[in-house]
Protein backbone atom coordinates (compact mmCIF):
# COMPACT_ATOMS: atom_id res chain seq x y z
CA UNK A 1 0.00 0.00 0.00
CA UNK A 2 1.50 3.21 -0.91
CA UNK A 3 1.15 6.80 0.32
CA UNK A 4 -1.30 7.61 -2.26
CA UNK A 5 -3.83 5.17 -1.44
CA UNK A 6 -3.59 5.77 1.88
CA UNK A 7 -4.34 9.43 1.26
CA UNK A 8 -7.35 8.00 -0.58
CA UNK A 9 -8.55 6.14 2.27
CA UNK A 10 -7.84 8.98 4.58
CA UNK A 11 -9.34 11.71 2.89
CA UNK A 12 -12.62 9.48 1.36
CA UNK A 13 -13.03 8.39 5.58
CA UNK A 14 -12.92 12.23 6.72
CA UNK A 15 -14.78 13.06 3.16
CA UNK A 16 -17.72 10.58 4.41
CA UNK A 17 -18.03 11.66 8.30
CA UNK A 18 -17.88 15.09 7.61
CA UNK A 19 -20.53 14.82 4.80
CA UNK A 20 -22.74 12.52 7.31
CA UNK A 21 -21.89 15.28 10.35
CA UNK A 22 -23.55 17.84 7.97
CA UNK A 23 -27.02 16.75 7.65
CA UNK A 24 -26.81 15.25 11.30
CA UNK A 25 -25.51 18.47 13.51
CA UNK A 26 -28.28 19.77 15.53
CA UNK A 27 -26.39 23.41 15.41
CA UNK A 28 -25.94 24.93 11.80
CA UNK A 29 -23.14 26.31 12.29
CA UNK A 30 -21.47 22.65 13.58
CA UNK A 31 -23.02 21.84 9.59
CA UNK A 32 -21.55 24.32 7.79
CA UNK A 33 -17.95 23.90 9.44
CA UNK A 34 -18.14 20.23 8.85
CA UNK A 35 -19.17 21.32 5.20
CA UNK A 36 -15.75 23.34 5.22
CA UNK A 37 -14.20 20.09 6.27
CA UNK A 38 -15.81 17.61 3.49
CA UNK A 39 -14.78 20.46 0.40
CA UNK A 40 -10.96 20.84 2.23
CA UNK A 41 -10.99 16.71 2.10
CA UNK A 42 -12.48 16.89 -1.46
CA UNK A 43 -9.89 19.01 -2.66
CA UNK A 44 -7.10 16.65 -0.91
CA UNK A 45 -8.78 13.83 -3.16
CA UNK A 46 -8.51 15.60 -6.65
CA UNK A 47 -4.56 16.86 -5.52
CA UNK A 48 -4.61 12.98 -5.83
CA UNK A 49 -6.24 13.06 -9.03
CA UNK A 50 -4.12 16.02 -10.64
CA UNK A 51 -6.71 18.20 -10.72
CA UNK A 52 -4.63 20.94 -8.97
CA UNK A 53 -6.01 24.03 -10.45
CA UNK A 54 -9.19 22.83 -9.68
CA UNK A 55 -7.91 21.47 -6.12
CA UNK A 56 -6.57 24.90 -5.30
CA UNK A 57 -10.12 26.83 -6.84
CA UNK A 58 -12.31 24.61 -4.70
CA UNK A 59 -10.39 25.66 -1.24
CA UNK A 60 -10.53 29.64 -2.84
CA UNK A 61 -13.49 29.79 -3.94
CA UNK A 62 -15.85 27.67 -1.77
CA UNK A 63 -14.12 27.60 1.43
CA UNK A 64 -13.28 31.24 1.18
CA UNK A 65 -15.81 32.88 -0.06
CA UNK A 66 -19.46 30.38 -0.12
CA UNK A 67 -18.82 28.47 3.23
CA UNK A 68 -18.24 32.20 4.75
CA UNK A 69 -21.22 33.29 3.03
CA UNK A 70 -22.95 30.36 4.15
CA UNK A 71 -21.70 31.09 7.82
CA UNK A 72 -22.38 34.77 8.03
CA UNK A 73 -26.35 33.37 7.11
CA UNK A 74 -26.35 30.61 9.60
CA UNK A 75 -25.19 33.32 12.59
CA UNK A 76 -27.11 36.06 11.27
CA UNK A 77 -30.61 34.26 11.36
CA UNK A 78 -32.12 33.32 14.69
CA UNK A 79 -32.73 29.65 13.91
CA UNK A 80 -35.26 27.75 15.49
CA UNK A 81 -33.52 24.41 16.11
CA UNK A 82 -35.56 22.11 18.20
CA UNK A 83 -38.58 23.24 16.20
CA UNK A 84 -36.72 22.24 12.93
CA UNK A 85 -35.75 18.85 14.09
CA UNK A 86 -39.05 17.52 14.90
CA UNK A 87 -39.81 13.99 13.06
CA UNK A 88 -36.15 14.04 12.34
CA UNK A 89 -35.85 10.79 13.36
CA UNK A 90 -38.93 9.65 12.25
CA UNK A 91 -37.93 9.32 8.42
CA UNK A 92 -34.77 7.98 9.34
CA UNK A 93 -35.53 4.59 8.64
CA UNK A 94 -36.87 5.37 5.18
CA UNK A 95 -34.00 8.01 4.80
CA UNK A 96 -31.55 5.44 5.62
CA UNK A 97 -33.09 2.29 3.30
CA UNK A 98 -32.95 4.90 0.42
CA UNK A 99 -29.69 6.11 0.89
CA UNK A 100 -28.50 2.60 1.42
CA UNK A 101 -30.02 1.37 -1.23
CA UNK A 102 -29.09 3.86 -3.89
CA UNK A 103 -25.05 3.56 -2.78
CA UNK A 104 -25.48 -0.17 -3.09
CA UNK A 105 -26.34 -0.52 -6.10
CA UNK A 106 -24.11 2.28 -7.81
CA UNK A 107 -21.59 0.91 -5.66
CA UNK A 108 -22.09 -2.73 -7.27
CA UNK A 109 -22.50 -1.12 -11.06
CA UNK A 110 -19.39 0.79 -10.51
CA UNK A 111 -17.11 -1.34 -9.07
CA UNK A 112 -17.99 -4.32 -11.90
CA UNK A 113 -17.60 -1.49 -14.23
CA UNK A 114 -14.63 0.56 -13.70
CA UNK A 115 -12.78 -1.48 -11.44
CA UNK A 116 -10.28 -2.96 -14.00
CA UNK A 117 -9.88 0.55 -14.81
CA UNK A 118 -6.13 1.49 -13.40
CA UNK A 119 -3.79 4.89 -12.89
CA UNK A 120 -3.05 6.02 -16.33
CA UNK A 121 0.43 5.43 -17.82
CA UNK A 122 2.74 8.15 -18.02
CA UNK A 123 2.63 10.25 -21.16
CA UNK A 124 6.16 10.40 -22.74
CA UNK A 125 7.64 14.22 -22.25
CA UNK A 126 7.51 16.09 -24.88
CA UNK A 127 10.68 17.84 -26.35
CA UNK A 128 10.93 21.09 -27.06
CA UNK A 129 13.21 22.35 -30.32
CA UNK A 130 16.50 22.68 -28.45
CA UNK A 131 15.35 18.98 -27.02
CA UNK A 132 14.24 19.72 -23.34
CA UNK A 133 11.41 18.53 -21.50
CA UNK A 134 8.58 20.90 -21.70
CA UNK A 135 6.57 21.03 -18.60
CA UNK A 136 2.64 20.85 -18.65
CA UNK A 137 0.86 21.76 -15.96
CA UNK A 138 -2.61 21.28 -15.02
CA UNK A 139 -3.49 24.94 -14.69
CA UNK A 140 -1.97 25.67 -18.21
CA UNK A 141 -3.68 22.73 -19.86
CA UNK A 142 -7.11 24.05 -18.62
CA UNK A 143 -6.36 27.21 -19.09
CA UNK A 144 -5.69 26.69 -22.91
CA UNK A 145 -8.28 24.94 -23.13
CA UNK A 146 -10.80 27.59 -21.71
CA UNK A 147 -9.37 30.44 -23.71
CA UNK A 148 -9.41 28.90 -27.03
CA UNK A 149 -12.20 26.22 -27.50
CA UNK A 150 -14.55 27.05 -24.31
CA UNK A 151 -14.34 30.71 -24.84
CA UNK A 152 -17.58 31.38 -25.66
CA UNK A 153 -18.82 29.44 -22.17
CA UNK A 154 -16.73 31.40 -20.32
CA UNK A 155 -17.85 34.71 -20.55
CA UNK A 156 -21.12 33.24 -20.52
CA UNK A 157 -20.37 31.99 -16.82
CA UNK A 158 -18.94 35.83 -16.08
CA UNK A 159 -22.86 36.88 -16.98
CA UNK A 160 -24.20 34.48 -15.11
CA UNK A 161 -22.03 35.38 -11.91
CA UNK A 162 -22.60 39.09 -12.47
CA UNK A 163 -26.66 38.11 -12.93
CA UNK A 164 -26.22 36.49 -9.33
CA UNK A 165 -24.31 39.22 -7.81
CA UNK A 166 -27.00 41.63 -9.15
CA UNK A 167 -29.70 39.38 -7.85
CA UNK A 168 -28.30 38.51 -4.36
CA UNK A 169 -27.96 42.33 -3.80
CA UNK A 170 -31.59 43.46 -5.54
CA UNK A 171 -33.15 40.67 -3.56
CA UNK A 172 -31.84 41.82 0.32
CA UNK A 173 -31.41 45.93 -0.54
CA UNK A 174 -33.41 47.51 1.98
CA UNK A 175 -34.18 51.18 1.67
CA UNK A 176 -34.87 52.97 5.70
CA UNK A 177 -37.33 55.05 5.70
CA UNK A 178 -35.79 57.06 8.42
CA UNK A 179 -32.72 58.80 6.98
CA UNK A 180 -32.64 62.51 5.93
CA UNK A 181 -30.74 61.56 2.59
CA UNK A 182 -31.97 63.82 -0.40
CA UNK A 183 -33.22 62.09 -3.82
CA UNK A 184 -31.19 63.40 -6.78
CA UNK A 185 -33.57 62.74 -9.16
CA UNK A 186 -36.15 64.66 -7.23
CA UNK A 187 -34.03 67.69 -6.60
CA UNK A 188 -32.95 67.81 -10.62
CA UNK A 189 -36.92 67.93 -11.48
CA UNK A 190 -37.98 70.80 -9.73
CA UNK A 191 -39.34 73.66 -11.19
CA UNK A 192 -39.75 77.33 -9.89
CA UNK A 193 -43.04 77.00 -9.44
CA UNK A 194 -42.97 74.60 -6.64
CA UNK A 195 -40.55 76.53 -4.50
CA UNK A 196 -41.42 80.08 -4.87
CA UNK A 197 -44.75 82.06 -5.52
CA UNK A 198 -45.34 85.09 -7.70
CA UNK A 199 -47.68 87.75 -6.11
CA UNK A 200 -49.06 90.76 -8.11
CA UNK A 201 -49.89 93.68 -5.95
CA UNK A 202 -50.11 97.02 -6.63
CA UNK A 203 -47.43 99.22 -7.07
CA UNK A 204 -48.52 101.98 -4.01
CA UNK A 205 -50.21 100.84 -0.99
CA UNK A 206 -53.74 102.88 0.21
CA UNK A 207 -53.42 104.57 3.27
CA UNK A 208 -54.91 102.77 5.92
CA UNK A 209 -58.40 103.91 7.20
CA UNK A 210 -58.94 105.37 10.68
CA UNK A 211 -59.41 102.80 13.13
CA UNK A 212 -63.11 102.80 14.54
CA UNK A 213 -62.00 102.29 18.28
CA UNK A 214 -60.04 105.67 18.14
CA UNK A 215 -62.75 107.04 17.16
CA UNK A 216 -65.14 105.85 20.05
CA UNK A 217 -62.06 106.93 22.51
CA UNK A 218 -62.56 110.39 21.14
CA UNK A 219 -66.40 110.48 21.56
CA UNK A 220 -65.69 109.58 24.79
CA UNK A 221 -63.25 112.49 25.76
CA UNK B 1 -6.27 -2.34 -3.23
CA UNK B 2 -5.33 0.69 -4.80
CA UNK B 3 -7.32 2.94 -6.00
CA UNK B 4 -9.22 2.73 -9.41
CA UNK B 5 -11.23 4.96 -11.13
CA UNK B 6 -14.49 2.58 -9.61
CA UNK B 7 -12.83 3.58 -6.04
CA UNK B 8 -13.52 7.40 -6.86
CA UNK B 9 -17.00 6.96 -8.42
CA UNK B 10 -18.03 4.57 -5.80
CA UNK B 11 -16.98 7.46 -3.17
CA UNK B 12 -19.06 9.93 -5.34
CA UNK B 13 -21.77 7.53 -5.61
CA UNK B 14 -21.21 7.31 -1.35
CA UNK B 15 -21.35 11.03 -1.08
CA UNK B 16 -24.62 11.60 -3.05
CA UNK B 17 -26.89 8.98 -1.01
CA UNK B 18 -25.50 10.34 1.72
CA UNK B 19 -26.79 14.08 0.40
CA UNK B 20 -30.11 12.53 -0.24
CA UNK B 21 -30.66 10.94 3.13
CA UNK B 22 -29.47 14.40 4.27
CA UNK B 23 -32.62 15.77 2.07
CA UNK B 24 -35.18 13.31 3.57
CA UNK B 25 -34.03 13.98 7.34
CA UNK B 26 -33.91 17.77 7.32
CA UNK B 27 -36.75 18.26 5.27
CA UNK B 28 -37.94 21.29 7.40
CA UNK B 29 -34.61 22.97 7.81
CA UNK B 30 -33.71 25.13 4.65
CA UNK B 31 -30.25 25.93 5.20
CA UNK B 32 -29.27 22.34 5.48
CA UNK B 33 -31.44 21.73 2.62
CA UNK B 34 -28.39 24.00 0.41
CA UNK B 35 -25.79 22.50 2.00
CA UNK B 36 -27.48 19.06 0.85
CA UNK B 37 -27.52 20.26 -2.30
CA UNK B 38 -23.55 21.57 -2.28
CA UNK B 39 -22.74 18.16 -1.20
CA UNK B 40 -24.70 16.69 -4.00
CA UNK B 41 -22.63 19.00 -6.45
CA UNK B 42 -19.44 17.99 -4.60
CA UNK B 43 -19.97 14.39 -6.04
CA UNK B 44 -21.17 15.13 -9.32
CA UNK B 45 -17.60 16.90 -9.16
CA UNK B 46 -16.01 14.50 -7.65
CA UNK B 47 -17.14 12.06 -11.09
CA UNK B 48 -16.25 14.69 -13.53
CA UNK B 49 -12.70 14.85 -12.23
CA UNK B 50 -12.13 11.28 -11.82
CA UNK B 51 -13.36 10.38 -14.95
CA UNK B 52 -11.10 13.50 -16.81
CA UNK B 53 -8.05 11.69 -14.90
CA UNK B 54 -8.70 8.29 -15.50
CA UNK B 55 -9.45 9.04 -19.49
CA UNK B 56 -6.67 11.35 -19.86
CA UNK B 57 -9.35 14.11 -21.13
CA UNK B 58 -9.34 17.79 -19.63
CA UNK B 59 -12.41 19.14 -20.86
CA UNK B 60 -14.17 16.75 -18.08
CA UNK B 61 -12.27 19.29 -15.65
CA UNK B 62 -13.38 22.35 -17.85
CA UNK B 63 -16.90 20.94 -16.90
CA UNK B 64 -16.12 21.02 -13.25
CA UNK B 65 -14.92 24.76 -13.40
CA UNK B 66 -18.27 25.82 -15.02
CA UNK B 67 -20.26 23.73 -12.36
CA UNK B 68 -18.27 25.58 -9.31
CA UNK B 69 -19.32 29.03 -11.06
CA UNK B 70 -22.82 27.95 -10.85
CA UNK B 71 -22.79 26.40 -7.87
CA UNK B 72 -21.17 29.33 -6.29
CA UNK B 73 -24.18 31.45 -8.00
CA UNK B 74 -26.66 29.17 -6.79
CA UNK B 75 -25.96 29.36 -3.53
CA UNK B 76 -25.80 32.83 -3.29
CA UNK B 77 -29.13 33.50 -4.32
CA UNK B 78 -30.12 30.74 -2.50
CA UNK B 79 -28.85 32.67 0.95
CA UNK B 80 -30.18 35.80 -0.62
CA UNK B 81 -33.65 34.13 -0.66
CA UNK B 82 -33.52 32.92 2.60
CA UNK B 83 -32.64 36.37 4.03
CA UNK B 84 -35.59 37.48 2.65
CA UNK B 85 -38.14 34.50 3.81
CA UNK B 86 -36.83 34.99 7.37
CA UNK B 87 -37.09 38.52 7.14
CA UNK B 88 -40.64 38.12 6.12
CA UNK B 89 -41.94 34.87 8.21
CA UNK B 90 -39.26 35.06 10.59
CA UNK B 91 -38.57 31.43 10.30
CA UNK B 92 -37.09 29.41 7.96
CA UNK B 93 -39.33 26.28 8.09
CA UNK B 94 -39.72 24.75 4.89
CA UNK B 95 -43.42 23.45 5.99
CA UNK B 96 -44.55 27.01 6.38
CA UNK B 97 -44.22 27.85 3.22
CA UNK B 98 -47.85 27.29 2.15
CA UNK B 99 -49.47 30.63 0.73
CA UNK B 100 -49.59 28.46 -2.80
CA UNK B 101 -51.77 25.75 -1.34
CA UNK B 102 -55.27 27.88 -2.30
Amino acid sequence: MDAKTGFFYLFSVVLLYAAFRVISARNPVHAVLHLMLAFSQASGLWLLLKAEFLAIALVLVYLGAVMVLFLFVVMMLDVDVEGMRQGFWKHFPLAATIGALVALEMAAVLMGGFRGMEEPKAVAAVLDAAGQPVVVSNAKALGELMYTKYLYPVEIAAVILLVAMIAAIALTLRTRKDTKTINPSQQVHVRAADRLTVVKMAATRQAPAPEPAANAEEKKA
Amino acid sequence: MTPTLGHFLTLGAMLFALAVVGIFMNRRNLIVLLMAIELMLLAVNMNFVAFSHYLGDMHGQVFVFFILTVAAAESAIGLAILVLLFRNKANIDAESLDTLQG
